[in-house]
């Protein structure tokens, strides 16, 4: 369906994106909105999403978006609080479902797949797209258990040897092997903030995804535990599409090749980081990105 | 009666006082530059003078009203004829009590004599005198207190600090009153389960294999010299207990993970008050429907597989109970299940797991804790629970572990022991404390041990 959409080069000044239910304008600042600036695809997508609408009952809290999420790259998503980048990713792995309220309209794919389909199955899809929350959320189970709760589901593991391996290897991934090896029986929620948060993204590669999607991972965390994240982040790009949502543009700048700026339900401007932090092509980029958005 | 009018008085000279208080603060304020000048609102230096006034007189009114009849009492006594003044307490007793009688126009049980009517009149007339003296009293105070309250606010005076220490002390008060009575009431049946087991050792009240408690009144009575084995009534509250909560904790658990996971708001809005209706319904209601209803059907439904069922069972006691305890189970589940925190089930569907998994996984494990509170709350409700059992469980004590026959429970036997005419110091009667006693301290350690998980619980997520 959208290959009758025709998306933007990154330029300023550019006619109308397709025009959905969302036409009508949320604020003053949204008024002058002509389309996303920059370039929403990817050439080679593990994910692609098209004229994504999500309302919470009446309210419209994403308009028109249309995204792609690269393969074996971290894409953040920054923007003002309330503007819609928690929806949008929830909508990337229909975490959106639990919320009673949520209706999701648009076109998301995952490797060709419609994952809103009807005859979809969630489960599965929730395991391809993993999700690491805002606070480090371990459930009240042991190390091991934790990570081993995605695998046991699925059935990965045909014995409790190959369960062994796969929390191993995740806790490995996660850098977290070696803190704790000798202790994997103890609860935990016993670890240290940025520890659990390793922990929470050693459980979503336990299940094998091939995206990952972050919202706000180190919100919680200190500044030494953010970096161990975020290096982290920086090593899972081989294996993982990655989308992290971020408060921080320090952060962005840091781990993300691309970046989008939402604003008001509405994907302003997408594209490299390096050209979105050093030449924004949209007013309100650029406000925010120096720190003038009010 | 006319203490009923005194208070009333008091009350309203304590409106008095606050308006005083207030607009004295106030025109002190005034003088002074302005409400600020005031160490607390003006609200506060009435309700200070409030207190002065209404405090101490009804302290004094209680105390009068607790020693009024003792002392008067005294006084009569002492103006008696000496002849009756050294009659043994017992019969003293029974000619003062006929003296108020008299001197309330109550029936008396012996013919008046002029001494009587005399001593009646005496303790009429001290009454009176008493009583008028006290309104003169309290009133006194009353206005005095009005009077010092007056002299004791200044800008400078720390009306709130000390009205709000008064309240303190009255809070305290009201605690100390539940807390007190809770250990009078254990004292109580403490002291007379102690005369019990001089009688009974306590050793064949634990582990006797026989109840049968029927003492002989007269000495040449045949047959009844009272065993007191009290394992069979343990055996039968257990018994029923347990068939209780093999019903409770299923049905509720499963209605509360429903309710709390599964249902829509508007059903559960309907679902929950329903369920909790259960829950006051009273006990009696339940029991004669599990004698008349319940019980019956079992019986015939078990002769029509050639089960022998007996017609009072502790199948249809138990059964019922269950159902009583059923909206305890569902609605503190339900709590606790709706205080496991959004992020875990998050984390749980975020991995892909489904909804049931969740619940099973995470969910359960996570409420446990706060579940097993609620199961040990609901079964020392079943252990204390009298009105089913008995009238549906039976009076016989029956050492048996088969729910199809009759048995009886401790709180059963506490109630046979206890009704109709008795003699309060055989072991018949004192054997109801001591049950008392024992059923008091598991219901206890239980409702300690549940109290705990459950706040364990909670920390865990706070
Ligand atoms: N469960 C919900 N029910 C109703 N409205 C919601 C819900 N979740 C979010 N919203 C609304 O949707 C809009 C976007 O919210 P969202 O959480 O996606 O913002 P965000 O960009 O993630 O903000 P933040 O940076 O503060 O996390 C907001 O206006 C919010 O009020
Ligand atoms: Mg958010």
């Amino acid at each position: 369906m959208h290959t009758t959409i025709q998306y933007m080069a990154a330029e300023n000044t550019l006619a109308p994106a397709v025009s959905g239910d969302g036409g009508q304008a949320l604020a003053e600042d949204s008024r002058d909105f002509a389309g996303t600036v920059g370039d929403v695809t990817v050439a080679n997508p593990a994910m692609t999403a098209r004229n994504v609408n999500v309302w919470y009952g009446e309210q419209q809290a994403i308009i028109d978006t249309s995204l792609d999420i690269g393969k074996s790259q971290v894409i953040s998503m920054i923007g003002p609080s309330g503007c819609g980048k928690s929806t949008f990713i929830r909508c990337l792995n229909r975490m959106n479902d639990t919320i009673d309220s949520c209706r999701v309209t648009g076109d998301i794919r995952l490797e060709g797949q419609n994952i809103y389909d009807k005859k979809l199955d969630v489960v599965p899809l929730r395991a391809q797209v993993g999700m690491v929350f805002q606070k480090p959320n371990p459930f009240p189970k042991s190390i091991y258990d934790n990570v081993a709760y995605g695998p046991r589901i699925h059935g990965l593991a045909e014995d409790k040897q190959g369960v062994d391996e796969i929390v191993e290897t995740s806790l490995s991934k996660a850098g977290l092997w070696d803190e704790v090896k000798d202790r994997l029986g103890e609860p935990g929620t016993g670890l240290s903030g940025g520890q659990q948060q390793r922990l929470c993204i050693a459980r979503t590669i336990a299940v094998s995804p091939e995206v990952i999607l972050m919202d706000e991972p180190c919100s919680a965390l200190d500044p030494i535990a953010t970096a161990t994240i975020e290096e982290l982040i920086d090593e899972l790009r081989q294996h993982y599409a990655i989308a992290i949502v971020t408060h921080s543009m320090q952060q962005a700048a840091r781990v993300s090749q691309r970046t989008a700026y939402f604003h008001l339900g509405r994907l302003i401007e997408v594209g490299a980081t390096d050209d979105i932090f050093t030449n924004p092509g949209h007013r309100l980029t650029e406000d925010y990105i120096t720190g003038r958005f009010g | 009666m006319y203490a009923v009018i005194l208070v009333l008085i008091l009350l309203a000279l304590m409106a008095v006082a606050y308006q005083l208080g207030r607009r004295r603060s106030q025109s002190m304020a005034g003088r002074a530059g302005g409400i600020r000048k005031l160490h607390s609102l003006p609200g506060y230096y009435g309700f200070y003078a409030a207190i002065w006034c209404g405090l101490p007189a009804l302290l004094v009114l209680l105390v009068w009203l607790a020693f009024q009849s003792i002392i008067v009492t005294k006084m009569v006594v002492a103006d008696l004829p000496l002849a009756t003044r050294s009659l043994s307490e017992a019969e003293l007793g029974l000619v003062i009590n006929d003296i108020r009688n008299l001197a309330e126009g109550n029936i008396v049980s012996r013919d008046v004599s002029p001494e009587m009517q005399a001593a009646a009149d005496h303790y009429t007339n001290l009454n009176r005198i008493g009583s008028a003296a006290l309104v003169v009293v309290a009133i006194s105070m009353a206005l005095l207190g009005i009077a010092l309250g007056w002299r004791f606010i200044s800008p400078a005076m720390r009306a709130r600090n000390q009205v709000e220490a008064v309240v303190k002390a009255l809070l305290v008060l009201s605690s100390t009153i539940a807390i007190f009575t809770t250990i009078g009431i254990l004292l109580s049946v403490l002291f007379e389960s102690i005369r019990f087991f001089r009688m009974i050792p306590l050793s064949e009240f634990l582990f006797g294999l026989q109840w049968s408690p029927q003492m002989a009144i007269r000495v040449d009575q045949v047959g009844s010299s009272g065993v007191f084995g009290a394992l069979p009534l343990f055996l039968g509250t257990v018994l029923i207990s347990l068939i209780a909560m093999l019903v409770a904790v299923p049905i509720g658990l499963m209605s509360a993970i429903y309710l709390s996971e599964y249902a829509g708001r508007r059903l559960r809005a309907v679902a929950k008050p329903l369920l909790e209706i259960l829950a006051g319904i009273p006990t009696v209601v339940y029991g004669f429907f599990a004698a008349l209803t319940v019980a019956p059907v079992i019986r015939d439904s078990g002769s029509l597989i050639g089960l022998d069922v007996s017609s009072e069972s502790a199948l249809a006691a138990g059964v019922v109970m269950g159902i009583m305890i059923i909206p305890f189970i569902s609605s503190l589940s339900d709590d606790v299940i709706n205080a496991v925190p959004q992020a875990l089930r998050d984390a749980s569907f975020g991995v892909g797991a489904t909804h049931s998994e969740t619940i099973r996984q995470v969910i359960i494990p996570a409420a446990l804790p706060g579940i097993v509170g609620g199961v040990l709350l609901a079964v020392s409700r079943a252990i204390g629970e009298t009105m089913i059992v008995v009238m549906a469980a039976g009076l016989s004590a029956n050492l048996t572990v088969n729910p199809l026959e009759s048995v009886t429970t401790v709180t059963v036997q506490i109630v046979t022991l206890l009704v109709g005419d008795q003699e309060f110091d055989s072991p018949k009667t004192l054997a109801a404390f001591a049950l008392g006693l024992m059923l008091f301290g598991v219901t206890l350690i239980l409702n300690i041990v549940a109290l705990q998980v459950v706040r364990k619980y909670r920390e865990q997520y706070e």
